[in-house]
């Protein structure tokens, strides 16, 4: 088929690549979507914490999206498969296809080993919301928890992800931290990893050895 | 002196959404501003129809000797109005910037039920910064 004076005319539908797309949507849109999501969410809740888990499922399915196409789109179909790899496409590339900029921080935590921060001053989805003090520490960033926790789970790295507001001194809002811990067989594999590496390094014959 | 004494928010059936005092004279005690805002409501609502013009949108300024009043009314009925010194300018402005702070972080935000009053951390931080610019604005001028 030859398309006359348009663009070319792609007879499959799985011959016409994937195109950038226009890259942003307006704020006030998605801000009002997003505001009826966690209404309706509160209404099929009777705790907090029900609410929280239903925003991070709601998240969970955009993530484990974003993980698939941005592997095709960015990465030539390839996908990270070290932990701080998977970490920081998710800290830049996730974060600014999602909210049009790059998180501000992507830390290790002190305590544990196994614990990763990435924290944001003003995180997108909580731009216009002030949550009420009856409901404590309720953040409605789990929506974007359940979104990292996608993305590392399609990736095989199985987490629990929360988010949480951490006061910063001397500012009025606090920053939203989306903490990341991961799951023990994570840890383990990682470990396994090190230590067959480790091993192998060991094993390997020296040069001196060989010659006498 | 501030040139805003104080600012009161009404949604559509005349109940008081929102009040905040900014001058130190004057303070209303809560029923005083409710039933000042229900009159205001009232007397808007009657200008409309005792208007001689056609298509009378209500008062939007009633000027006094000590004071000035000036009204703001959304496409939706909300009303938002300012009392502030006589002869102070661009209320006008600062009212429609409410009017956008109030779009911003009250309408947005999925805790806030319709025409209750306003308890919002963020619409209060960023209305006191309006104000506090007005009023640095006017020092300037």
């Amino acid at each position: 088929m030859i398309g006359v004076g348009k663009a070319k005319q792609y007879g499959n539908v799985l011959d016409k690549p994937l195109s950038r797309g226009r890259q942003e949507v307006s704020l006030s849109a998605f801000a009002f979507l997003f505001s009826e999501l966690v209404q309706y969410n509160q209404t099929q809740v009777d705790n907090i914490a029900e609410l929280e888990r239903r925003l991070e499922d709601a998240g969970y399915a955009v993530g484990a999206r974003v993980l698939e196409l941005l592997c095709h789109r960015d990465k030539g179909n390839r996908r990270e498969t070290r932990l701080l790899g998977i970490l920081s496409f998710i800290h830049s590339t996730v974060w600014k296809v999602l909210f049009g900029k790059v998180a501000d921080s992507l830390e290790k935590g002190t305590e544990h080993e196994d614990e990763y921060m990435i924290s944001e001053k003003e995180l997108l989805v909580n731009r216009f919301i002030s949550v009420p003090k009856d409901m404590g520490a309720f953040n409605c960033g789990a929506f974007v928890a359940g979104i990292v926790r996608g993305v590392l789970d399609g990736a095989g790295f199985p987490a629990v992800v929360s988010a949480h507001f951490v006061p910063i001194e001397g500012q009025q809002r606090p920053r939203t931290t989306i903490l990341i811990k991961f799951a023990e067989e994570v840890i383990k594999l990682l470990l396994q990893i090190l230590k067959e590496f480790f091993v192998f390094v060991a094993r390997k014959p020296r040069k001196s050895q060989y010659c006498p | 002196m501030a040139a805003i004494y104080s600012l009161f928010i009404i949604n559509k059936s005349g109940g008081l959404i929102y009040y905040k005092d900014y001058g130190s004279a004057g303070r209303m005690d809560t029923n005083d501003s409710l039933r000042l805002a229900s009159l205001w409501h009232s007397m808007h609502a009657i200008s409309q129809q005792l208007s001689p013009t056609v298509g009378c949108t209500g008062i939007d300024l009633l000027r006094a000797d000590t004071f000035d009043l000036h009204c703001f009314q959304s496409l939706t009925g909300t009303k938002f109005f300012a009392i502030c010194e006589p002869g102070a300018p661009y209320m006008e402005l600062l009212l429609k910037g409410i009017y956008e702070l109030y779009t911003d972080y009250v309408l947005k935000n999925p805790f806030y039920e319709m025409e209750m009053p306003i308890r919002c951390e963020l619409f209060e931080l960023n209305l006191s910064q309006a104000v506090q610019k007005d009023r640095v604005a006017l020092l300037a001028r």
